[in-house]
């Protein structure tokens, strides 16, 4: 028995699941990482996320591509982050109940114009989504080629996105001063950049991140879209961003142990699922991801400048 | 780039403040009629369905003061935690967690008569709602853990407790097969107040329950210290106020009121606990909240208007064709433009070097 | 070329004027700058200057007037404009990223933000030359965090020159230095004009200004009230120019210590961020009827020690002792019930709650008490209101009526206020740190007489400020903190500031 439970460690399909569940993690949590970077808490998430989820896939339904769909979803993620920014950075309104209220509005939105293009579908329609690739060569690795070289293209995105996120920040001078505007937004101003600008575009950057986690849902791991599938994973991303100390780098490790704790739980649910109930297996991602900042908070430094709105030609 | 910037006001007029509200709720109506349009019918027509759906009858106005019933109590809950800055967006849970101390006790296990049944329940209630919160106001007292994603989680965790309990151990038996729980016995059951609708006791609490938070918000010590830590936490701690045990018993209230919405829907409307028992009764308590300035008082109002918006658009979706999701976006907007109001209040906005009020 | 032999306009501010709200911080203000000059503009705290130097830099757009730089217009509201022009700018409240590198902190503005990678290499080399050049060694690769105060101002300065500016302003730059640190300033700018810079130099230290400047530039209210060349320039004139006035400064009077009130035994404890220093073997006792000064460089355990004496820090080691009794409880609540009043250093983050009213802020240090209740635990508002009143004419608090938001208020009545709530339960020990920072010359003379009553009364007084002038004018005994550690005392009466000044940078502390 306890044996069944390590074997599980040794099969390539557990590692190809944990990359397949850990992308739209990663997606959504490098998006978060960089609107927090620059001083701004993005609690529209997990609303861009299902929309971004709805809108990808239906772009495919309505006969664009799958790369289309990819971008349509990336620019109306990119569109609530503006509507983000324009609250939050340019009114400085409270970056908690706006986020809140861009959350309520993309899923509602979402839903409201699925139903209204879809009204009498009962079970899903389906699209077909991005197939597996195998990488020559490198897929026919035994064991490392199932688990790391035959997934869609899509999963090989968020792998890029890492590495570009991760030079955007570190090597750039706009990441340099995205990094500054969360911390001390006063000296990217006394260096004559407009903070309000920088603030804004890190918020669009990462709300089109997080949609584009969205449509992974629904464009490579499944092919339909219905309501609630993001199911919290946005409220994942904000724990795992932190989880990871705000480095995109930890943000992909941090992902991939989530969703390694996850893809073995789904596994030992089978070989124990008639003695502990499913729900509380489904409940794992949840504790885990408090856990998580749990084990994070002492050490953590957060940017500084996070929460509080920077106001231009204001009397310090 | 637009050249403005925002100037603090020094003085801002009580009407303002009072039309405020109005202006972003008719501002938001006014942008979903983009989207009725866009489906297709006339939006003058499908508000005027709205309306008659909401109030047009003696069971549609006993059905919007049904709806406003969890609303109040969520808004409340929103609003207590709100005005100390504690970021509690866990009422969904919460809420659910006092559905689940009524399906506890009330359903058999304690028997009284009815004038101690239901003060009984809703004391249980609001202490399950509160006790959820309560491990994580510590852990953000005492660890810097974050209560925005804790509430937030724990939201899911909480609903997926009740879906075991209601498909495993307290599952119904008589309920042919459907998750739900067993009924409350009679003498917890909140009665009609107006005979053959579904408007229940729950109503009169709730509306007393936002009486009573007001006047311990704006007359008492405690109010003060809320008060004064929701502003200015260090200050205040400077200035020797509590401020980890205020913000402790801001979480109890806060968690309590989203328990008791739990024990109106459980105990009032439906008789027994289901997996949707709230269709999202706990966020849609922060827009109450907003719309009301977190003001108790206003949280009635707001929270009945809100309902008539949920009740009507079904009305409205039956009748013309247009997604019930409309309600939703409604309350979506009307939580941002009550935010845009709140920085015209707040701030002037000034244009290049010359001012200009808006 | 050489250097031209008839001085020409560098700058030219042409009646500018600005308002906050119905406050009229610039009002028509009008002057020129020579190439080459050093340009003091001098006047007490509110005065203007630094909204002046605000809108000079872009940060702040005029309502009215324009500014002439280098024969054409300076577009106004935007530091970039100034910056490309040729305007540097070292802010008083240091505008560095604390997280990121000295290199990162000068480079990042010099490119376009679209642009693809940072020029580390040829950046690491200019800033090697500028350091040579003007004597200001760094090392690039530093976090901020880890910098002196006085490192960090070296960096701003660099930061400036970086980015090639002709004109630099200095914003109360000697606020936070030892006196040897600002001599050592002092001859940074002399060096920088021979260079080729122009420099407005920001202060309301009369003497500093004298030392250094060409001409000096007085404001007073948002006025313009006075220009004079240096060389000619009368002392008491001056003064009397900045104040418009003569202000009545209190005397301290003879008082002789009584008993020991608080004494701290080898004290330690961790930092409690990353701004500041923890304290380490502290010893100190605090007499009735006498004022310690505590003076230091910022950042060196003064807040440490302020919150350990007001209860807001549990010691690591050490004991402290209070009327001769052993303190066994360490929260700010039981402080405050044996008898500390501790008065924060920023008043606007840790005092006031500005967005309650006059009479709520008043009473909030009461709110405990059973006289502002009843049993229910109803705030009873005449009683409130009352004891808000008597505290506003106790201690002259000057406000429209007690119901308007406590923001209102100037800087010297909420201080007034802030102070006088805590003098108002007759405290045995007043823990003041930075009281007069910021205020104007009248409400500094103010705030002194409510520190020196306290002292009269026999009562004890820990002040900490950076302003060593101040420090001692008001105090009996002085001491010194430098990373953590306390000096012994030394009678204020006749200490040499030169003395003081090198203790501040660590001479005579040893590990």
């Amino acid at each position: 028995m306890i044996f069944d439970f390590v074997e599980i460690l040794f099969t390539a399909g557990f590692w190809a699941a944990t990359i397949r569940i850990a992308c739209p993690l990663i997606f959504a949590t490098l998006g978060e990482l960089i609107c927090e970077r620059a001083g701004v808490l993005n609690l529209g998430i997990e609303g861009i996320m299902s929309v971004g989820a709805m809108v990808g896939w239906m772009a495919v339904y309505q006969g664009a591509d799958l790369y289309s769909g990819i971008l349509i979803a990336a620019f109306v993620g990119a569109m609530f982050g503006l509507l983000h920014a324009i609250f939050s950075v340019y009114l400085g309104a409270s970056q908690h109940v706006t986020g809140i209220g861009i959350t309520m509005l993309a899923s509602s939105l979402g839903f409201f114009s699925f139903k209204l293009i879809l009204p009498y579908s009962t079970t899903p329609p389906k699209i077909e989504p991005f197939q597996p690739i195998d990488i020559p060569f490198l897929s026919d690795i035994p064991f490392l080629g199932e688990a790391l070289f035959q997934h869609t293209p899509f999963t090989y995105l968020a792998i890029i996105s890492v590495v570009f996120i991760f030079w955007l920040i570190n090597s750039t001078p706009f990441g340099l001063s995205i990094k500054m505007a969360g911390e001390n937004p006063m000296a990217l101003e006394a260096q004559g950049i407009d903070v309000l600008l920088v603030r804004s575009m890190a918020v669009i950057l990462g709300s089109a991140l997080m949609a584009v986690g969205g449509a992974y849902l629904t464009m490579s791991a499944f092919d339909a879209f219905y309501f609630g599938m993001v199911n919290g994973r946005g409220w994942i991303a904000i724990a795992l961003v932190i989880f990871a100390t705000w480095k995109p780098e930890r943000a992909l490790l941090g992902a991939l142990l989530f969703a390694g704790l996850d893809a073995y739980q789904v596994r030992a649910q089978q070989l124990a699922g008639a003695v502990i109930p499913y729900q509380f297996f489904l409940m794992m991602p949840f504790l885990l991801s408090i856990v998580a900042m749990i084990i994070a908070a002492k050490k953590t430094r957060y940017p500084k400048a996070l929460l509080i709105p920077f106001r231009r030609g204001e009397r310090h | 780039m637009i050249d403005f910037r925002l100037e603090q006001r020094e003085h801002v007029s009580p009407w303002l403040v009072f039309f405020a509200p109005i202006g972003a709720v008719i501002f938001s109506l006014m942008i979903a009629s983009i989207l009725i349009i866009l489906a297709g019918v006339n939006p003058i027509e499908s508000y005027i369905k709205l309306f008659v759906g909401a109030f047009g009858s003696k069971n549609a106005i006993a059905e919007t003061l049904a709806r406003a019933t969890p609303l109040i109590l969520t808004g409340l809950a929103a609003a207590i935690a709100f005005r100390a800055k504690f970021w509690n967006i866990g009422a969904e849970g919460q809420l659910y967690a006092g559905a689940l101390a009524v399906t506890f006790f009330g359903t058999g296990l304690i028997q009284l008569p009815s004038f101690l049944m239901i003060p009984f329940l809703f004391l249980v209630g609001a202490l399950a709602g509160g006790l959820l919160l309560l491990p994580l106001v510590l852990l953000r007292n005492y660890y810097k853990v974050d209560e925005v994603v804790t509430t937030l989680l724990t939201n899911f965790i909480i609903i997926l407790l009740v879906g075991y309990l209601l498909e495993g151990p307290w599952k119904d038996p008589m309920s042919l097969g459907w998750p739900q729980g067993a009924s409350v016995i009679d003498e917890g059951v909140l009665p009609q107040i107006i005979p053959r609708t579904r408007l229940h006791l729950g109503f009169i609490i709730s509306i007393f329950t936002a009486l009573t938070i007001w006047l311990i918000l704006s007359r008492t010590i405690l109010g003060f210290k809320i008060k004064a830590v929701g502003i200015n936490p260090s200050a205040s701690h400077h200035a020797g106020i509590p401020v980890i045990k205020t913000i402790i018993i801001v979480a109890l209230l806060s968690g309590g009121m989203a328990g008791m919405a739990g024990v109106t829907e459980t105990a009032g409307l439906k008789g027994y606990l289901t997996l949707d028992l709230s269709p999202g009764f706990g966020y849609a308590g922060i827009a109450v909240a907003m719309l009301a300035g977190l003001n108790p008082i206003g949280i009635i109002f707001s929270g009945i208007f809100l309902a008539s918006i949920y009740v009507g658009a079904d009305a409205m979706s039956r009748a013309m064709n247009v997604p019930t999701y409309l309600a939703d976006v409604i309350v979506a907007l009307t939580v941002l433009s009550v935010l845009i109001s709140i920085i015209m209040l707040q701030f002037k906005i000034v244009f290049g070097g010359q001012k200009r009020d808006i | 070329m050489g250097t031209p032999k008839k001085m020409s306009a560098l700058l030219e501010i042409k009646d500018i004027s600005k308002r906050f709200g119905n406050l009229v911080a610039n009002d028509k203000i009008s002057f020129t700058q020579m190439q080459g000059e050093v340009l003091a503009i001098l006047g007490e705290n509110g005065a203007g200057k630094t909204t002046l130097m605000n809108i000079l830099f872009g940060h702040y757009k005029p309502d009215s007037g324009e500014i002439i730089f280098q024969e054409s217009k300076l577009p106004a509201g935007k530091p970039g404009h100034a910056i490309e022009a040729g305007i540097g700018m070292v802010h008083q409240h240091f505008t560095l990223a604390e997280n990121l590198t000295v290199l990162e902190n000068i480079i990042i503005g010099e490119q376009s933000l679209l642009s693809f990678s940072l020029p580390q290499k040829s950046a690491r080399k200019k800033l090697q030359d500028l350091s040579d050049r003007f004597g200001l060694p760094i090392n690039p690769d530093t976090i901020v965090a880890n910098l002196s105060v006085s490192e960090k101002q070296r960096l701003e300065i660099l930061k400036t020159l970086y980015r090639d500016c002709t004109l630099l302003i200095l914003d109360e730059p000697t606020a936070a230095l030892t006196p040897q640190e600002t001599d050592s300033l002092f001859s940074t700018i002399k060096h920088m004009v021979k260079n080729g810079l122009s420099v407005i130099l920001i202060s309301h230290k009369l003497n500093e200004i004298l030392a250094v400047s060409d001409r000096i530039v007085v404001l007073r209210h948002g006025k313009l009230v006075g220009e004079v060349v240096t060389s000619k320039a009368n002392r008491t004139e001056i003064a009397e120019m900045i104040v418009g006035g003569k202000v009545n400064y209190p005397k301290k009077e003879k008082s002789s210590p009584g008993k020991e009130v608080m004494r701290l035994e080898n004290i330690s404890c961790n930092p409690i961020n990353e701004s500041t220093k923890g304290l380490n073997g502290v010893d100190i006792s605090l007499f009735e009827g006498q004022i310690l000064g505590i003076a230091g460089v910022t950042g060196n355990g003064q807040t440490s020690l302020a919150k350990m004496m007001s209860g807001h820090l549990k010691p690591k080691n050490g004991e402290i002792f209070f009327d001769q009794k052993r303190i066994e409880v360490f929260n700010p609540k039981n402080f405050m019930e044996l008898g500390v009043a501790y008065i924060p250093e920023d008043r606007n983050i840790d005092g006031l709650v500005a967005d309650m009213s006059v009479w709520e802020n008043a009473v909030i240090t009461e709110i405990s008490n059973e006289k502002l209740g009843n049993t229910l635990g109803f705030l009873n508002n005449s009683s409130c209101n009352d004891a808000a009143q008597i505290l506003c004419e106790t201690y002259d608090v000057r406000t429209q009526t007690l119901q308007q938001p406590a923001r209102l208020l100037s800087g010297g009545n909420v201080q007034k206020l802030l102070l006088g709530r805590w003098l108002i339960r007759q405290p045995k020990v007043l823990i003041a740190c930075q009281p007069t920072r910021g205020l104007d010359e009248g409400a500094i003379a103010s705030i002194q007489k409510m520190i020196l009553d306290v002292r009269k009364k026999g009562n004890a007084v820990l002040l900490i400020t950076e302003d060593l002038d101040e420090l001692l004018k008001l105090s009996d005994t002085v001491s010194v903190i430098y990373n953590g550690k306390l000096s012994n005392n030394f009678s204020a009466e006749g200490l040499d500031r030169a003395r003081v000044g090198l203790m501040m940078a660590g001479e005579g502390f040893y590990d």
